[in-house]
């Protein structure tokens, strides 16, 4: 019996000695930094940043390769908190910016010419003649950038639409890359007039195809202050750098012109921040 | 004899009415609408302005570059308008539309035969290249360029594919039929034009009548003869006819001439036939109108640009239940939006289905029956293939091989989920070749 024991506690003590020695020899050194600014950032490996993941992306900062708002998903705080940990300066980053779906047309306002019944996907039916809706820039609503939105911003409305919801947006442009149309842009997230048109068909055909199309009618230009929205081949569009009044959207005849308010967009970020 | 290759499918034939009806020509309709893009490669350059007076068989659009083919006016008359519209490959592209003044006046050096002696190798290519003539079977691969091998490849014989497999069309087998010396007379070309010493017409078991009768016409050639193949779908696609016929194999992302082979359609030979010893650019082909939804199913010799629209008129009109409109057969050819739509060099046929003829892809999930697999011609695995598609795992679908995926649709044919296998393999090529682009 007591040599059962002296044995087995020899064994122990040899195999726990073999270990420490082990652990002392073979020591990795690892950054404390980098599972911490792991923790601080979102942890969707969305890609967004351009690396595989964020714990790659964690070790880049840590080593100095990456600055500490290389997250564009995560945004200021993020960054903010990802320079407490290297002990470095922020000075905050520029404007927040929010996805946007430059299309205002469903299936109640905009045709479709033909009966799709292939692959549900914008990418694929954007094979077939360009795809389904009779206006070649408008968004196709089978979601495709909803479906590799990481951090489920978009919403598909019933008719067809894609809607991104800016409070939960977090600026990782996937969607913009994902679209076939290439009509998902990045905006201010403060700003709140919007031209929701991509058309640049010129101003008859682009009413027959959607009734809320820009129909390059120019009574917006003219409202609005000197430069602030600019005519590129029959669509109106909207300067982001410059201040448009909320009354321009009164003047378009199509109501392509429409308001959002930012308070959802700024009270949603607050919540979303606080929230994870 | 087993079977030619691996895979394959058997939809029923359904090439009954229109296999006996001699081809028909077709009147000048009132307007004719012409692609500018008609072959593979760079797009052909527009040369022609709205209200330009234009001649038969004159270039209305240059070729783009080498791999690219010119297209030429299919009669006289005045270009009206310049514009978007349908083609059948499934895009809208650039086209002229033009108003036959009716005189359907040929214009200078073209139509008359060369007289004196067959031209050379080299004369033969460049006749065949500015009579815009391209692959007929559907691909529409510009015709000069397979007849201009590099030097080191050795192309010992010719393959004239009259296999038809496709479901509905017999466009091939009338002009097998009606114009047996003019097809074995632009075979003969094509041979001479790449040193070929043997000439094989292919032709299914399906088309006793045809094989006969090109069995007969080739009898007094050297080199020349005709094979009869299984009844199987792709019988015609040219890696499977190549393995039926001689057992060699074309390498992944190979040409035919790899393994010594060319390839070309019966309606390409007979193109060529006449443009080098008639003079005739490519203005016009042998077009199928059928389906159940087609009054008076017909095989038309039709001008290129001829709207689908006048096309089924001519053919008795549309019955009222018919939904769908097919450019080429039903397995491989592209459904049609618009009978605007025109007939282009690749345009063998017209299927309008009625709505009891057409089964709705549900794209249900796969139950990996695997009989895509057992299906598929290139021994690809389109189960997978659609999964990692449907995903958007695009890298894995390139490992899986979907590039040499020859969209013949055998896989959806099978499928009990009726998934849309071909459209997904396309999403994934596009994204596949647009990666290799970005990355350079």
């Amino acid at each position: 019996m007591l040599t059962a024991v002296a044995a087995l506690a020899a064994l122990a003590f040899l195999l726990a000695l073999g270990l420490a020695l082990a652990a002392r020899l073979f020591a990795v050194e690892s950054d404390p930094r980098v599972e911490a600014i792991e923790n601080a950032l979102p942890g969707a490996n969305c890609g967004a940043c351009g690396l595989p993941g964020c714990a790659e992306l964690a070790r880049r900062i840590a080593e100095g390769k990456a600055g500490v708002d290389a997250c564009p998903a995560g945004g200021e705080d993020a960054a903010r908190e990802v320079a407490r940990i290297m002990g470095l300066e922020f000075a905050g980053g520029g404007e927040r910016m929010v996805a946007l779906v430059l299309c205002n047309g469903s299936d109640q306002v905009a045709a479709r010419r033909f009966f799709y019944n292939g692959v549900y996907d914008c990418a694929s039916a954007a094979l077939v003649f360009g795809g389904d809706k009779a206006c070649t820039y408008g968004c196709l609503g089978f979601g495709t950038c909803a479906a590799v939105c990481p951090f489920g911003a978009i919403d598909m409305l019933p008719g067809g639409l894609a809607l991104v919801a800016p409070e939960r947006c977090t600026g990782c442009t996937k969607c913009v890359a994902a679209c076939p149309r290439g009509i998902i842009k990045m905006v201010p997230a403060r700003r709140t007039v919007h031209i929701l048109c991509s058309s640049h068909d010129k101003g008859a055909a682009a009413r027959r195809k959607c009734s809320v199309a820009c129909i390059a009618c120019q009574k917006c230009v003219k409202a609005a202050p000197e430069g602030a929205i600019t005519m590129d081949n029959f669509l109106a569009v909207i300067n982001y750098q410059a201040d448009v009044p909320e009354s321009v959207a009164g003047e378009c005849p199509t109501s392509a012109i429409v308001v959002r308010s930012a308070e959802a967009a700024a009270g949603g970020e607050a919540a979303a921040r606080g929230g994870d | 004899m087993g079977r030619g290759f691996f895979g394959g499918v058997h939809p029923p034939h359904r090439k009954g009415a229109t296999a006996a009806l001699p081809i028909e020509e077709m009147p000048l309709p009132r307007r004719l609408v012409v692609h500018f893009v008609q072959s593979l490669g760079a797009p052909a350059r527009p040369i022609v302005k709205k209200g330009d007076k234009v001649r038969k068989g004159q270039v209305i659009a240059e070729a783009g570059g080498f791999i690219s083919a010119p297209v030429h006016a299919p009669t006289s008359g005045t270009v009206d308008s310049l514009d978007l519209h349908p083609a059948p490959s499934g895009v809208d592209a650039p086209a002229a539309v033009i108003v036959p003044d009716g005189a359907d006046e040929w214009a200078e050096g073209c139509d008359k035969s060369g007289g004196g002696p067959e031209p050379d190798a080299a004369g033969i290519r460049e006749l065949v290249q500015a009579a815009g003539i391209v692959g007929m079977g559907g691909a529409t691969f510009p015709t000069h360029v397979k007849l201009s091998p590099p030097p080191d490849k050795n192309i010992d014989t010719l393959v004239i594919n009259g296999a038809e497999c496709e479901p509905y069309l017999t466009a091939d087998h009338r002009l097998m039929l009606e114009q047996a010396e003019g097809i074995l007379g632009g075979a003969a070309l094509f041979a001479t034009a790449i040193g070929a010493r043997r000439v094989i017409v292919a032709i299914e078991k399906n088309k006793p009548d045809a094989i006969e009768t090109m069995r007969n016409a080739a009898s007094g050639r050297e080199g020349f003869s005709v094979k009869a193949l299984d009844v199987i779908y792709p019988q015609g696609a040219e890696k499977q006819l190549i393995f039926a016929l001689t057992r060699r194999r074309v390498p992944a992302g190979g040409l035919p001439m790899d393994v010594g082979l060319l390839v070309q359609n019966v309606g390409t030979a007979f193109a060529a036939h006449e443009a080098v010893r008639l003079r005739r650019p490519l203005i016009r082909r042998v077009v199928t109108v059928t389906g159940g939804g087609v009054r008076e199913p017909k095989n038309v010799l039709a001008r290129i640009g001829t709207t689908f629209e006048d096309l089924i008129a001519f053919c008795g009109g549309s019955r009222d239940d018919t939904v769908k409109c097919i450019a080429g057969g039903p397995m491989m050819g592209v459904a049609q939006y618009s009978l605007g739509a025109a007939v282009t060099k690749g345009t063998s046929g017209i299927v309008l289905l009625r709505r009891d003829e057409v089964c709705q892809f549900a794209g249900d999930p796969c139950i990996r029956c695997a009989r895509c697999v057992r299906a598929c011609p290139m021994r690809l695995n389109p189960s997978a293939l659609s999964i990692f598609a449907e995903r958007m795992r695009f890298e894995d679908t390139e490992d899986y091989r979907v590039m040499d995926c020859i969209e013949c649709g055998c896989c959806a044919y099978v499928c009990p989920s009726r998934r849309p296998m071909v459209h997904h393999f396309r999403r994934a090529k596009a994204e596949v070749r647009a990666r290799k682009r970005r990355a350079g």
